[in-house]
């Protein structure tokens, strides 16, 4: 196994594009050494990208926006009041992933391109409406977060293509997001179902909305259906109800040994129409 | 007859920190995987991926090539022969003719670095002839099941039973079917538990050496280190006495290290690769995979009870199986602690024990007793809510007492149901109000405690501290009451007594650690060496005084002249004496070995109070009472935390915790993030009343407490969670898709 720390995303990329093993990259670790030590993956290449400069760096874009590098802990993301008040629910879903000290390393970036349907920080960055800066040896391009995952474990960045950061747009005003998920524990678990929900209102009502769910297929679905049955209303019982329909429609779970399929449908519902008012809530409180 | 800390004692009652307790918290402690030795290497284990596979060819040629590898042992290497419980162990230690269950070890290697050791593991080819595989037990003893090991069964089975069905056990007294003809009421239902692991944070490791002769040494994360030594020696077919184990400080064992794994492995690595020391440590999936959960159960209960609560008669019958050997499932305790909270005239129970395609299973913490309750107390809650009849005054009015006999047959000296029962009725926990999805679940529980065999020494030292050997590892702060224990029999402080746990050349045999036994026995046996010491020291001061020895008494660490009549000499301290001991007669100890009787039973009461979301089937523990009988606390920081230690096993049990086996047999969840044991945020602080009933089996009144605690948990959930949504679960654990379901189930039909 070869460890590299290249000092450049260009070096990065190179090292990547050049390499013909098993290649990983490695920002907070949190996925691939356990890996590692499990027995599941010996990479031929590690690609530690820490030591790339502005990786670590959460700025505010010209539009008001947000780029959050690509290895930006948890922990950081959870210290920054102005992004915490923009994107709680994006910081939320990140922040429960790991133990305090995961939180120490664990990254957006790596949480996304782990692969896992059930990855906490990715429903919340695709409600938001996220993309990120992906760069390989053909160039670099912005692609939207929910267009990386291709499967349990898999994405679709090309080899020798990595994610430099995550950009999320302008909060706007009276905007609100809010990630949940269900856990048969309080902490240090596996979603068994995650719903993301970001929404703006205007007038009382909602004006525009994004819904995904995480969890019930095999990757992080984005659900127009959803985000349709609330927009325009002031997400009463009607629109919580339909809302709830219109998920449990678009989840194809499986059941395994964190759940079962039937219980991930009936949930996915439950916890969109309550992510749903959180986000509601958030809004209102921004509009203030 | 809650606890009363002002009794007379000087130290008993009181909570000094812990001797080991600086070590613990700096990384001093030397736990098993803390020991090295030059030259030494590292071991790794070969794991069947089948449930259930003819072992048709082992290949270590690849293996034995890979530069570092020192040596593979497979079952070839062990000799033949073995019978009973010595071929169960062997043949778990290595499987022989079939892999019996995923995980189980089929080859062992030993490599300069555990890097190559896992690489030359994975080079070992196994050749598998799959079979078809059973892990659930009511399907292991249903026709057609798949013959685990024909002709295992005694003769207390049936004729006409499947193999797998391997002992039938029945006992009882009264007549239970004039006592339910003479009930009000008549229910029967029927339970299921899962299997669950132990769950201590510390993996199974040893270091382990062994020469040409078969003399070996060994240091080793057990319960107990004479039974390391034997069971090790019995696999290997050395004499007991080539071995010395040596026990390393212990994260966790409830019950789990009371027996071997790995260990010979370890023994058997180090003699073929020439005697040098090796190292094995398990990985959390291996632990999970091949060490002792309990036994997997399925269960049916039948009571009568009359209008005003009184039980009539009590009916049950247990299947369980632990795993693919006899003897290894807990279903005679089981039964035995079914009823044992309580007085019935007439009691009947029937068990089985089966053979599935699981982990050989281990004593988890009162073995048994945590299933047999959540079937009775279950029934019993559901009894008194038809009859509409207070849960906690049923208890206490059909409660065991002094002189009842016990539904397992001794009649019960003093025990201290009554006064938990009492003390839990008067908890301000009861008054508590509850709100919506909230509700109120009770349960009782029992366990033995146990004696057993116990070899302890003390001795003085030249400046009059001492120094107590025992032969039980400190699990749950057995030192600091030892020497608690000690200084108050001699007299002196806390702080002047150390007590180590010693290797097996030290003293007689001793059992392990289990059985909530060593606060009592090894205690016990710590008491009476001192008292032999304390006389001794009485006769060095007579001599000196030229007084009769009778003349002489102890008191305040010093002897004393009896009386006035026995002379005028000022009291000669324990340091006096042991400054002079050399020139006064040589050195004085005290020695005390015993199989110790005279243990008395522990009851507990429990209240939880849960909040159960309606729209997911989550449920949250708002409020957790323990109340249990220790006899006396000798040290009530330790005690109270047995306590909540039970009572947080019984809850992880009670609502997450299983094996979860996939089509195939194999494992599906085989590390902590997915066998959900509860994290510190998933429980509030969980109160606890220590009742003291003294034991008058011990000197000071110690009952065991390490067990009893996990037993009410899981009906005092179920019924919590019913009393909570009015859905009753008879299939733990109670997870959030089942309870949900069930809650559907209700609003359904």
């Amino acid at each position: 196994m070869r460890y590299h720390a290249p000092s450049s995303v260009a070096e990065a990329v190179r090292l990547a594009a050049g390499a013909t093993g098993i290649t990983r990259f490695l920002s907070g670790g949190t996925d691939v050494l356990v890996q590692l030590r499990a027995g599941m993956v010996t990479p031929d290449d590690l690609i530690d990208l820490k030591k790339i400069p502005g990786l670590r760096e959460i700025t505010r874009t010209p539009d008001g926006g947000w780029r959050i590098g690509a290895a930006v802990s948890g922990a950081e993301m959870g210290r920054h009041a102005a992004l915490c008040s923009d994107w709680p629910g994006v910081v939320e879903g990140m922040r429960l992933v790991g133990s305090t000290q995961v939180q120490g390393r664990a990254t957006l970036a790596g949480n996304l391109c782990n692969g896992s349907p059930a990855a906490d920080s990715v429903p919340g960055m695709v409600a938001a409406g996220a993309r990120v800066v992906v760069t390989g040896p053909a160039g670099t391009r912005e692609v939207a977060v929910e267009e990386i995952p291709a499967g349990p474990g898999k994405t679709r960045l090309k080899p020798g293509e990595m994610i430099e950061a995550v950009l999320l747009p302008p909060r706007g005003a009276q905007g609100g997001d809010a990630y949940l998920r269900f856990i048969p524990r309080t902490e240090m678990d596996i979603a068994v179902v995650g719903v993301g929900v970001s929404l703006t209102l205007e007038g009382g009502k909602v004006a525009a909305a994004r819904v995904a769910i995480g969890a019930v297929a095999p990757t992080v679905l984005l659900v127009p259906e959803a985000a349709k049955a609330i927009i325009g209303t002031t997400l009463d019982d009607a629109a919580i109800a339909a809302l709830a329909d219109a998920v449990r429609a678009a989840a194809t779970p499986i059941s395994d040994k964190r759940g079962t399929a039937e219980f991930r449908k009936d949930v996915v519902g439950v916890l969109a129409g309550r992510a749903a008012r959180i986000a509601h809530d958030r809004a209102k409180g921004a509009a203030k | 007859m809650a606890k009363d800390e002002t009794q007379g004692f000087r130290l008993i009652g009181t909570r000094p920190d812990r001797p080991d307790g600086l070590d613990k918290v700096t990384g001093r402690a030397r736990y098993g995987a803390d020991i090295s030795a030059p030259g030494m290497l590292h071991a790794a284990v070969v794991r069947s991926p089948h449930a259930h596979a003819r072992i048709v060819k082992i290949d270590a040629s690849k293996a034995l090539a890979l530069p570092g590898v020192k040596a593979v042992i497979t079952r070839a290497d062990l000799p033949t022969g073995l019978t009973g419980e010595d071929w169960n162990l062997q043949e778990n230690t290595l499987a022989g003719e079939k892999a019996l269950y995923d995980g189980h070890a089929v080859a062992a290697v030993a490599a300069t670095t555990k890097l190559i050791a896992q690489d030359a593991a994975k080079l070992v080819e196994v050749t598998y002839e799959v079979l078809p595989h059973v892990t659930d037990v009511d399907a292991a003893m249903a026709a057609g099941a798949p013959v685990i090991r024909a002709g295992t069964a005694d003769h207390s089975v049936p004729e006409g039973m499947h193999p797998n069905v391997v002992k039938y056990i029945d006992f009882g007294h009264g007549d239970v079917e004039a006592g339910f003809a003479a009930a009000d009421l008549v229910r029967a239902q029927s339970y299921k538990t899962e299997a669950t692991h132990q769950g201590y944070i510390e993996p199974h490791a040893c270091m382990a050496q062994m020469g040409s002769d078969d003399r070996g040494e060994m240091w080793v994360c057990t319960q107990g280190h004479w039974y390391i030594r034997r069971m090790s020696a019995a696999v290997l077919g050395v004499d007991a006495s080539k071995l010395r184990v040596t026990p390393s400080e212990i994260g966790g064992g409830f019950g789990g290290k009371t027996t071997i794994f790995m260990e010979p492995l370890a023994l058997a690595l180090s003699k073929k690769a020439g005697g040098r020391p090796v190292k094995l440590v398990m990985s959390r999936s291996e632990v999970l995979r091949a060490t002792g959960p309990t036994a997997s159960a399925s269960m049916d209960v039948k009571l009568g009870m009359k209008k005003d609560g009184t039980l009539t008669a009590a009916k049950v019958m247990f299947r369980m199986q632990g795993g693919p050997y006899i003897g290894s499932s807990p279903v005679g305790e089981a039964l035995s602690c079914a009823l044992a909270c309580y007085d019935v005239p007439n009691v009947m129970h029937e068990g089985y024990e089966v053979l599935a395609n699981r982990p050989k299973a281990a004593a988890y913490r009162a073995p048994g007793s945590p299933m047999a309750a959540f079937a009775v107390e279950s029934l019993l809650d559901e009894m008194c809510r038809e009859l509409g009849l207070d849960p906690l005054k049923v208890r206490l009015k059909n409660a065991a007492r002094e002189g009842t006999k016990s539904s397992y047959g001794p009649t019960y000296n003093r025990i201290g149901l009554v006064e938990s029962l009492e003390a839990t009725m008067a908890h301000k926990n009861l008054l508590a109000p509850l709100g919506p999805n909230q509700g109120r679940g009770v349960a009782s529980g029992f366990w033995f405690n146990h004696g057993g065999e116990t070899s302890v020494s003390l001795a003085i030292g030249e400046d009059g501290t001492v120094t107590v050997s025992v032969g039980t590892p400190d699990i749950g702060g057995s030192r600091a009451s030892i020497a608690l224990m000690t200084g108050e029999c001699l007299g002196i402080p806390y702080e002047k007594v150390r007590v180590n746990v010693v290797e097996t050349g030290a003293l007689g045999v001793n059992e392990p650690t289990h059985g909530s036994r060593a606060t009592f026995a090894s205690g016990l046996a710590a008491v009476e060496a001192a008292r032999q010491a304390m006389a001794e020291m009485c006769r060095r001061a007579a001599a000196e005084w030229d007084i009769d020895p009778e003349a002489v008494e102890w008191r305040d660490g010093a002897a004393h002249p009896a009386g006035p009549n026995a002379g005028k000499f000022p009291p000669m301290s324990i340091a006096e004496i042991g400054a002079k001991m050399g020139g006064s007669g040589g050195p004085i100890s005290g020695h005390h070995e015993v199989t110790a009787g005279g243990f008395g039973a522990s009851f507990g009461v429990h209240v939880v109070d849960v909040e159960v979301d309606p729209e997911t089937g989550r449920t949250t523990v708002l409020r957790y009472l323990v109340v249990q009988d220790a006899g006396r606390a000798i040290h009530p920081a330790y005690v109270e935390g047995q306590y909540q230690g039970g009572a947080a096993q019984g809850i992880g049990w009670a609502l997450n915790e299983e094996y979860v086996y996939g089509a195939d047999g194999r494992l599906q969840n085989t590390v902590f993030l997915d066998y959900r044991i509860p994290v510190a945020s998933d429980l509030p602080m969980i109160d606890t009343v220590i009742v003291e009933v003294p034991n008058p089996g011990h000197p000071y009144g110690v009952r065991g407490v390490g067990e009893t605690g996990i037993t009410p948990p899981l009906p005092a959930l179920a019924n919590a969670i019913h009393a909570a949504t009015g859905a009753r679960l008879r299939s733990l654990p109670m997870s959030p898709p089942k309870v949900l379901a069930a809650i559907k189930a209700k609003a359904g039909g």
